[in-house]
C-alpha cells in the first residue's frame, strides 16, 4: 500500500502524466454516472425526429444527431461501452499473454520457442485488418470486437514478459533461489512475476489506449455494437453524410475518442517512467 | 632532466611531483563528498611511490587529479599539484593536455579489459598515441584545430613504428609483428596490462600513474607484471604513483608508502620502514588485519565513514583505540620522525618494532 | 580418520561447449576434469586456483546449479549425483552455496524477513512461530539486530547484506557450505571481520565449509587441508602445513613462490613462473601444466599424471614427485 501511494505520488509530479491520469478518472467517472449526469438520459436510445440536427445549445450540449439523440447524452452512454471493452480486451489479452510469456520465458525449450513463433504470426498481421477479419466473419456485436481486440493483442504482453523473464533468469537471486531448492513455480510467481508487473502495468494502460483507438475504427467500419448503441466510433460514421454543416456531430465523439486515449498514452507514458527508468521500450511504443 | 618537455631543469634532490593541501569535494545527490580532505604527497625522480588505502580512501581521486581527469562534479577546494616545478592545477588547459597527460604524465588503469577500444587493432591504437604523445614529436605540431587534421610525417612515423615494436618485445608480448594486427578481445588480463605498460613507457614519461593495474589479474600473473614494470621503471629512471589497497602489493614494488584514509594522509614512510615501525594507529590495524599464520586476525570496529559528513579533525578518531579530545578538532599536523617517516597523528605508536 | 567422510567426489566432470558464430559445437571447455576429493566432517578444506581452474564450476555443480557429465557426488553416504537442488528432497538443505556477494543473492523487492522465511517455507513444516524463532536465532548469530527483518536489501550496507545472505543460508541449518570467493575484492580490514564471522558461524552450527579461494594467504589461515587446481584438475592436495611448507607439484610451488612476503624475500625478484594459462578450450597434451612447468620433460607431453599419494595426507599430480 505504502508503495502504491509513493507511486501516486512520483506519478503525481510529471504534469503530464498527472493529466492523463485525471482523464482516465474522468472516463470512469462518466461511464459509472452516466444516468445520473445525462441531461436526456431517456433520449440515448429513442427517436425524436422533430429535434434532430440541432447545433449545440444550452438544452442540448453538443447538439442532437440524425435521429433527434441528445449527443453529450449519447457521448456519457458511450463511455461505458468505450470502458467495457478497452478493459475485457486488455484483460483478457494479459490472461492469456502472461502465462504464455511466463513459461517461454523461463526455460529455454520447444515448446517456448513454438509459443513465441505463433505470438510472432499474430504480431505480424496489423492488429486492425485481423480484427476486421474476425470481426466480419462472426458478426457484428461488442462480444465480437473485444474477442478480436483480446485474440490480436495477447502478444505483446507475451513479448514483454518473456523477455523479462529471460534476462532475469540470470541474475544470482533467482540462481540463489534455485540453489536453496525453491521449486521452480514458487520462483516463477513470487520472485519474477513481482518483477514483471511493472512493464506489465505500463502495457496495460498503453494498451488500453490503442485498444479503444482499435473499438472505435471497427465501430466507424459498422463491426461494432449495432444501432442505436451509442458507441463512439459509429456516431462518427453516422455523421459523415451530414458534414460539414453538422460539425458538432462529428466532434463530440472525435474529441472524445482523441481525449481518452491520450489520457491513457500520457499515463502509461507516466507510469513508465516512475515505476521502472529501466523498462526498455517496445519497438513501436504501442 | 624534462627539458624536451620545455620545463626547466631541475637539480637532483628536487621533488618530481608534489601534491601540497588538496581538497577536492564531489557535488553528489546525497550532499558535497568531501572526498580529499588537504593531502600531502611527495614523489622524487626515479622513486616507486605506493599510494596505500581502502575503499573511498580517495586514492583514484587524487591520481585522476595529477592527470587532471577529474568527473565534471568534482570541485577542487585548495591546494596544488606541482610537476616539475609548474601547478598543474593552474596550467592553461592546452598545456596540460598536450604536454603532460600522457607525455610527461602516463596512465595505467585499473581494468584491463575495458581500456581498449574492442574495435581497432592494436597497431591502429598504439600509433594514434605515438602520433601525438611520441617522443620525436616536435613541441609545434599540431596545435589547436588544425592540428587535428595534421600529417603524420613519414619519417617520424616508421621511427616510431620501430619503437613500438621494440616496446613490445621489452614488455614480453610474444611476436611482436603479429600482435600489431590482432584485436584487444585476442589477448588475455595479463597480455593486456603489459600492452598499458607499453603505452605508458612509449612517450618516455617522467612519471607513471598505476591505479592498481594489478588488482584484477592472477597471482601467479599479478607476480610477473610487477616484476616487468619494477624493472623497467628502475632501468628508465621513471617515478610510480602506484596506487593499491593491498599492502603485500605495496612490499613488493614500492620505495616509499604514503596511507590514505578517507581523504586524509596519515603516514608516509619508506618501505622497510614502515613495515617495521608503522606509527600510526590505522597502519598498525591495518597491518595487524593481514591473514599471518599462527597470529590471531584482529579486526577494525567501525566502518569507513561517510565522506558527506565525515568526523571532524582526524577522520579516523571515531574508530581509533588511542583517540582523545584532541583528535576532534583539528587535523593533525606532520609530524617527521626522521629517515623520510613522517605521520599525521597526535598520538602516534613509537616503541617497539613490529614484524 | 575413522570418520565417514561428509562430502566424497569421485572422477567429477562437467564440460562446456564451445560453439562457433553458427551456434555449432566445435570443441569442449572440460571446466571439470576428473575430480576426485574428500572432504571430512567439520573441517575447513580450501580450494585455490587461479581464473579458469574450474572452483566456481564445482562449487556450482555439487549444489546442484550445474549437471555433471560424469562422475559421482555422495553427500552423507547418498548419491544426489545430476541432481538439482529441488529434486533432492530432505539432502538439500544441508548441502548449501554461498555466493561471493551474498547480498547479490537476495530478492531486492522482498524484506530481510521475507527472504530469511523463504528457506523454511520450502522445506521445513514448521510453525510461523516456529519460523520466527528460528530466524531472530539466526540473525543474532551473524549479528544483526531484529529490527533489521523489516528492511529492504539496498536500505542495508553491503556487510549487512553480507550477513543476510549468509543467515538465509544457515536457516536450514546445513551440513557442508561452499564458500566460493568469500573475502575476494574486500578490504583487508571487511576481510578480517568476515573471516571471524564465518569461524564463529562454524563453531556454532558445526559446518563443514568448502574454501575457494585465489587468496593463498587467507586459505593458509582458515583451512584445515587444500587443494590446488589448475585447468579443471586437483594437481595438489594436503593438510595446510605440508603444503606450505613443503608443496611437491611445481604449479603450488609457484603459486605459493607469488605471494608476497611482508618483511621477506621480495617476489619481483625471486619469482620465476612465465607464459600465461593455455586456452581452456584446448589443454596441452599430457600434463597439463608442461608449457609453462620448470621441470617439464618429454615425457609430460605424452603422460597425464594422475593423483597419486606421495606422502600421509598428501597427494599430487606430477610425475616427478
Amino acid at each position: 500500500m505504502k508503495a502504491a501511494l509513493d507511486i501516486l505520488r512520483k506519478l503525481l509530479r510529471d504534469p503530464a502524466a498527472a493529466a492523463g491520469l485525471v482523464i482516465v478518472l474522468l472516463l470512469v467517472a462518466v461511464a459509472v454516472l452516466a444516468p445520473l449526469i445525462a441531461t436526456h438520459p431517456e433520449a440515448v436510445w429513442d427517436m425524436n425526429p422533430r429535434q434532430r440536427l440541432l447545433p449545440p445549445s444550452e438544452a442540448y450540449f453538443f447538439g442532437t444527431d440524425r435521429m433527434g439523440a441528445d449527443i453529450y447524452s449519447r457521448i456519457l452512454f458511450g463511455a461505458r461501452i468505450t470502458l467495457t471493452i478497452a478493459i475485457t480486451a486488455v484483460g483478457a489479452a494479459l490472461l492469456i499473454g502472461v502465462p504464455i510469456g511466463l513459461v517461454s520465458g523461463w526455460r529455454q525449450s520447444w515448446l517456448g520457442e513454438a509459443l513465441m513463433r505463433i505470438s510472432d504470426i499474430f504480431l505480424a498481421v496489423p492488429q486492425i485488418v485481423l480484427a476486421i477479419a474476425i470481426s466480419q466473419t462472426l458478426g457484428p456485436s461488442i462480444e465480437n470486437v473485444i474477442l478480436a481486440l483480446s485474440v490480436t493483442y495477447w502478444p505483446w504482453f507475451t513479448r514483454l514478459v518473456h523477455a523479462e523473464v529471460h534476462s532475469l533468469r540470470n541474475e544470482t537471486f533467482i540462481e540463489a533461489a534455485i540453489a536453496l531448492g525453491v521449486p521452480a513455480w514458487r520462483i516463477i510467481l513470487l520472485h519474477v512475476l513481482p518483477n514483471v508487473t511493472s512493464p506489465i502495468i505500463v502495457r496495460t494502460s498503453i494498451g488500453m489506449g490503442f485498444t479503444i483507438l482499435t473499438a472505435s475504427a471497427l465501430g466507424f467500419l459498422g463491426l461494432g455494437a449495432p444501432p442505436p448503441a451509442p458507441e463512439w466510433g459509429r456516431m462518427i460514421s453516422e455523421s459523415r453524410e451530414f458534414l460539414p454543416e453538422a460539425w458538432w456531430y462529428a466532434l463530440a465523439p472525435g474529441l472524445a475518442i482523441f481525449l481518452v486515449v491520450m489520457g491513457f498514452n500520457l499515463l502509461g507514458d507516466g507510469l513508465r517512467d516512475v515505476l521502472d527508468p529501466r523498462i526498455r521500450r517496445a519497438s513501436t511504443g504501442r | 632532466m624534462s627539458s624536451i618537455h620545455g620545463f626547466a631543469v631541475q637539480a637532483p634532490g628536487d621533488n618530481l611531483l608534489e601534491v601540497e593541501n588538496l581538497r577536492v569535494s564531489f557535488a553528489t545527490e546525497h550532499g558535497v563528498a568531501k572526498v580529499l580532505d588537504g593531502v600531502n604527497l611527495t614523489i622524487r625522480p626515479g622513486e616507486i611511490m605506493g599510494l596505500v588505502g581502502e575503499s573511498g580512501c580517495g586514492k583514484t581521486t587524487l591520481a585522476n587529479a595529477i592527470l587532471g581527469i577529474l568527473a565534471n562534479n568534482a570541485r577542487r577546494e585548495a591546494g596544488s599539484i606541482r610537476f616539475a616545478g609548474e601547478d598543474l592545477l593552474t596550467m592553461p588547459r592546452w598545456q596540460a593536455e598536450s604536454e603532460i597527460r600522457g607525455r610527461s604524465i602516463t596512465f595505467i588503469p585499473q581494468d584491463p579489459f575495458g581500456s581498449f577500444n574492442p574495435l581497432f587493432p592494436i597497431r591502429t591504437q598504439t600509433m594514434e598515441v605515438m602520433k601525438w604523445k611520441s617522443p620525436r614529436r616536435a613541441a609545434r605540431d599540431g596545435r589547436g584545430i588544425a592540428g587535428f587534421f595534421s600529417r603524420y610525417p613519414r619519417a617520424r612515423r616508421s621511427a616510431d613504428a620501430a619503437a613500438v615494436l621494440q616496446m613490445l618485445r621489452t614488455v614480453q608480448i610474444s611476436k611482436p609483428e603479429e600482435a600489431f594486427g590482432k584485436l584487444p578481445h585476442e589477448f588475455s588480463g595479463g597480455q593486456r596490462q603489459r600492452l598499458m605498460i607499453a603505452l605508458a613507457l612509449l612517450p618516455q614519461p617522467e612519471l607513471i600513474i598505476a591505479d592498481e593495474p594489478t588488482t584484477a589479474l592472477d597471482a601467479t600473473i599479478q607476480a610477473q607484471i610487477l616484476k616487468l614494470l619494477k624493472r623497467l621503471a628502475k632501468e628508465r629512471g621513471v617515478s610510480v604513483l602506484f596506487t593499491t589497497h593491498d599492502l603485500g602489493t605495496a612490499y613488493e614494488i614500492c620505495d616509499r608508502i604514503t596511507v590514505l584514509y578517507a581523504g586524509q594522509e596519515v603516514e608516509t614512510a619508506p618501505v622497510d620502514d614502515f613495515f617495521q615501525r608503522p606509527h600510526h594507529p590505522y597502519t598498525v590495524r591495518l597491518l595487524e588485519s593481514l591473514p599471518h599464520p599462527g597470529r590471531e586476525l584482529r579486526e577494525i570496529g567501525g566502518e569507513i565513514p561517510a565522506l558527506v559528513d565525515p568526523p571532524a579533525g582526524c577522520r579516523f578518531h571515531p574508530r581509533c583505540f588511542r583517540a582523545t579530545e584532541e583528535c576532534l578538532s583539528d587535523r593533525p599536523a606532520v609530524t617527521p620522525l626522521g629517515g623520510g617517516h613522517q605521520v599525521r597523528c597526535y598520538h602516534p605508536i613509537t616503541g617497539a618494532s613490529r614484524l | 580418520m575413522s570418520e565417514a567422510p561428509i562430502l566424497r567426489v569421485d572422477q567429477l566432470s562437467r564440460h562446456f561447449p564451445v560453439r562457433n558464430m553458427f551456434g555449432w559445437t566445435t570443441g569442449a571447455v572440460r571446466a571439470l576434469d576428473d575430480v576426485s576429493f574428500e572432504v571430512r566432517p567439520g573441517e575447513t578444506l580450501g580450494i585455490v586456483g587461479e581464473s579458469g581452474c574450474g572452483k566456481s564450476t564445482l562449487g556450482k555443480t555439487l549444489v546442484g546449479i550445474h549437471r555433471p557429465r560424469g562422475g559421482r557426488i555422495v553427500f552423507e553416504g547418498k548419491d544426489i549425483t545430476g541432481q538439482s537442488a529441488s529434486e533432492r528432497g530432505a539432502a538439500a538443505p544441508k548441502l548449501q552455496y554461498c555466493y561471493q556477494d551474498p547480498g547479490n543473492s537476495l530478492d531486492p523487492r522482498w524484506t530481510v524477513r521475507r527472504s530469511l522465511t523463504e528457506p523454511l517455507i520450502v522445506h521445513t513444516a514448521l510453525e510461523p512461530r516456529d519460523r520466527n524463532a528460528r530466524i531472530r536465532e539466526i540473525l543474532q548469530q551473524v549479528g544483526l539486530p531484529p529490527t533489521h527483518l523489516d528492511l529492504y536489501p539496498h536500505e542495508l550496507s553491503g556487510g549487512q547484506q553480507r550477513r543476510v545472505g549468509l543467515a538465509r543460508i544457515l536457516t536450514l541449518h546445513p551440513r557442508l557450505v561452499v564458500l566460493d570467493e568469500p573475502t575476494s575484492g574486500l578490504d583487508v580490514s571487511v576481510q578480517a571481520a568476515v573471516l571471524k564471522l564465518l569461524r564463529r558461524l562454524q563453531h556454532a552450527f558445526s559446518l563443514t565449509y568448502l574454501f575457494m579461494s585465489h587468496d593463498l594467504s587467507v586459505v593458509r589461515m582458515m583451512c584445515d587441508r587444500v587443494a590446488v587446481m589448475y585447468l579443471g584438475r586437483i594437481v595438489e592436495i594436503a593438510s595446510t602445513e605440508a603444503l606450505f611448507g613443503a608443496a611437491k607439484h611445481p604449479y603450488t610451488q609457484s603459486l605459493l613462490s607469488a605471494i608476497p612476503d611482508i618483511g621477506g624475500r621480495r617476489v619481483t625478484d625471486t619469482f620465476a613462473l612465465e607464459g600465461e594459462p593455455p586456452d581452456p578450450s584446448q589443454p596441452p597434451s599430457g600434463c597439463r601444466f608442461r608449457t609453462r612447468c620448470p621441470r617439464a620433460a618429454a615425457v609430460c607431453a605424452k603422460i597425464d599424471p594422475a593423483l597419486q599419494p606421495i606422502a600421509p595426507g598428501q597427494s599430487a599430480a606430477c610425475l616427478f614427485v
